[in-house]
């Protein structure tokens, strides 16, 4: 449960203003059993969460999964705990990268309304069949109002939730059976097969909602902003990419060569956008809002892998754990230095 | 026109095939559980014996439609499935089957969640008294001095320390419409409760006594005399708390609980003349409750 996404909903749908069965669930893990239950009976399910809550789901992330069943839930980015901590990190989305999950990373209000929809056009499509977080900013979008303009016939973009199998007594089907190792490994290809090949459908459902509506986010899985001729390209995730814009305009009037490139899809991974985005570039920094301790930051991980290859140098920085605001300073910083580090 | 056996349908919908263990008192349960489901119904089942043993993908025993999602959570499943079937102006019934495992302990906060919203489904509770399925280790519902995995008899420790949990009345306690216990010695009043169950608006929750072959240490030709003597001995009784009233079935000959106990390698220490203290204690706690709830019979109890 989150704060302002469920209690708005829960407005719409007291004041009659729409349609939907609202569950109020004991738990977390309840609210995504309870998604399961719900989207498997084949109706559109959706849930919200964050942090801990996101963290108590765990379990049941996988098996939604696994069951291929496409629930879209909006999670605002929050940090995990112990030192307890409600405020901005992406520590708890990026524990679930594993799960089986399609997650989109947004940058605005805006595009965390109209990703939700573009969400449900990719996971509902038949060749995906997964489910999918939207993930925003814990605070700096989750709790900030801002005007957003609501999409008006949206019916044509996401026709009405049809699905291929459903809990149906007069076509009764077992779900969720036991794989036994003769088959387990079959259906996690297939998933993993179904998840790569959603990156397609990723930018083509972002092309199409520009089309449409006349938003656009990037190419639908990376956002880039004068990357073209930089050799110095900085890679993040979600709202830090506002001020990195603002940053990027600063020194490039002083004559520096960067760029930004804000990773819009983190699961699928694009990696091939992403060499073909750098590939001028002789230095990458990327910001990382989330530690995998022990090693690095995650998103630098896979950017490292995805750039091997490539003669780039590229460095992870540590930044905004825990609320902490990442500033101009930090990105400038991260820009400039050679050596990646911990920007406290 | 429906054929009728001894009162129950003839219509068989769990399928044979299943790997349940020969004597299996869960799958003798399902049966009468299943039929008393009859059609349009949707079954939710938790991880466990009941699970395991009937859908090794691509085979099922399942004739419902069923779904299986995790072990604590057939709860709050069903309470996904219910509030969609609103959605789409259907009046399914809904059945979750679990172990005692995935209802008294891991479950439990789903349960109470379910029972606290008011959803109209059936939770059935097939209670072996321990996590049977992953090799017998104690549950909140094994009772005092069993012998289990994690509480083994041993020199000091004669078994499980605690009682068993008394769900029936932390249910009922929910102030839900319906709840009971029953038992697969006796067929149509398992049918009965369980059809009556699906049939009460709102929650309900039907608690069966389920004899586990090798768990409890039994043999696989006792399970029907074993649940038999389970209330026979008044250590399992069978009643309906039907809006917070006690309806108690009578036992007219009460048999000696040792009949009970030595057909169970889990309490043939109890039968030790060393531990015959301990055995007393049972032997007490089953009789003040018993006379509890006699004395309350026909009462409103919550």
């Amino acid at each position: 449960m989150d704060t302002h996404i469920v209690e708005h909903l829960a407005k719409l749908i007291n004041d009659g203003k729409m349609k939907c069965e609202m569950i109020h669930v004991e738990s977390e893990h309840s609210a995504m059993s309870a998604c399961v239950g719900a989207c498997a009976t084949g109706v559109r399910t959706f849930t919200a969460t964050s942090s801990q809550g996101l963290a108590l789901m765990n379990e049941i992330l996988f098996v939604a999964s696994g069951m291929r069943l496409p629930i879209v839930m909006a999670v605002a980015n929050r940090a995990l705990s112990a030192p307890i901590n409600i405020w901005a990190d992406h520590s708890d989305t990026m524990s679930e990268r594993d799960s089986g999950w399609i997650q989109i990373y947004v940058e605005s209000a805006q595009e965390a309304y109209d990703s939700i929809f573009q969400m449900y056009r990719i996971c509902e499509d038949k060749k995906v069949l997964l489910p999918g977080m939207v993930c925003l900013d814990g605070f700096t979008l989750s709790h900030v109002h801002e005007p957003v303009e609501e999409l008006q016939n949206v019916s044509d973009f996401l026709p009405d939730y049809n699905p291929l199998f459903k809990l149906d007594p007069k076509k009764p089907m077992t779900f969720g059976p036991i794989g036994y190792p003769s088959m387990y490994m079959e259906t996690k290809k297939q998933q993993n097969e179904a998840m790569m090949g959603s990156l397609e459908l990723i930018k083509e459902t972002n092309s199409l909602f520009k089309k449409k509506f006349g938003r656009g986010y990037g190419d639908g899985v990376i956002d880039t902003y004068k990357t073209k001729d930089a050799d110095n390209i900085l890679i993040c995730l979600g709202t830090v990419a506002g001020t990195a814009r603002e940053v990027v305009d600063e020194l490039r009037e002083s004559g520096g060569k960067v760029g930004l490139l804000r990773l819009r899809c983190f699961r699928p991974f694009p990696k091939e956008e992403i060499i073909n985005a750098c590939k001028n570039a002789k230095k990458i920094k990327v910001i990382d809002r989330a530690v995998s301790f022990g090693i690095a930051g995650p998103v630098f991980i896979e950017v490292r892998y995805a750039l091997f290859k490539q003669e780039i140098n590229v460095q992870g920085f540590i930044a905004g754990l825990g609320g902490r605001d990442i500033t101009k300073d930090h990105i400038k910083k991260a820009f400039k230095e050679e050596k990646g580090r911990w920007l406290l | 026109m429906v054929a009728v056996i001894l009162g129950l349908p003839e219509k068989e919908w769990f399928a044979s095939g299943h790997s349940a263990c020969s004597g299996c008192g869960m799958a003798i349960s399902f049966r009468h559980i299943l039929k008393a489901a009859g059609e349009n119904t949707i079954v939710v089942m938790g991880t466990g014996c009941g699970e395991v043993v009937s859908t090794a993908y691509p085979l099922t025993s399942w004739k419902h439609a069923a779904i299986h999602n995790a072990f604590e959570n057939t709860a709050s499943t069903a309470s996904g499935i219910e509030s969609a079937l609103k959605m789409l102006g259907k009046k399914t019934k809904i059945l979750i089957i679990s172990g005692d495992g995935g209802c008294f302990d891991i479950g439990f906060g789903a349960l109470s969640g379910m029972l606290e919203r008011g959803h109209n489904i059936c939770y059935v509770c097939y209670d072996n008294g321990a996590y049977a399925n992953t090799g017998v280790q104690r549950s909140g519902a094994t009772p005092k001095y069993a012998n289990t995995t994690t509480t083994p008899v041993g020199d000091l420790v004669k078994g499980k320390v605690q009682w068993g949990k008394p769900l029936p009345f932390i249910v009922a306690a929910h102030k839900i419409p319906y709840v009971a216990t029953a038992n697969p010695a006796y067929p149509l009043d398992l049918y009965n409760k369980v059809k009556k169950g699906l049939e009460t608006k709102g929650p309900a929750y039907v608690q069966v006594f389920s004899v586990c072959v090798p768990g409890w240490g039994t043999d696989t030709s006792k399970t029907i005399e074993i649940s038999k003597l389970s209330f026979e001995t008044c250590f399992y009784p069978l009643f309906e708390i039907v809006d917070g009233k006690l309806n108690l079935k009578k036992v007219n000959n009460k048999k000696p609980l040792e009949d009970f106990f030595k057909l169970q390698s889990r309490f043939k220490h109890l039968l030790k003349p060393e531990n015959k203290n301990l055995f007393e204690e049972v032997k007490e706690k089953v009789s003040v409750g018993w006379r509890e709830l006699l004395s309350n019979n026909g009462q409103k109890i919550c």
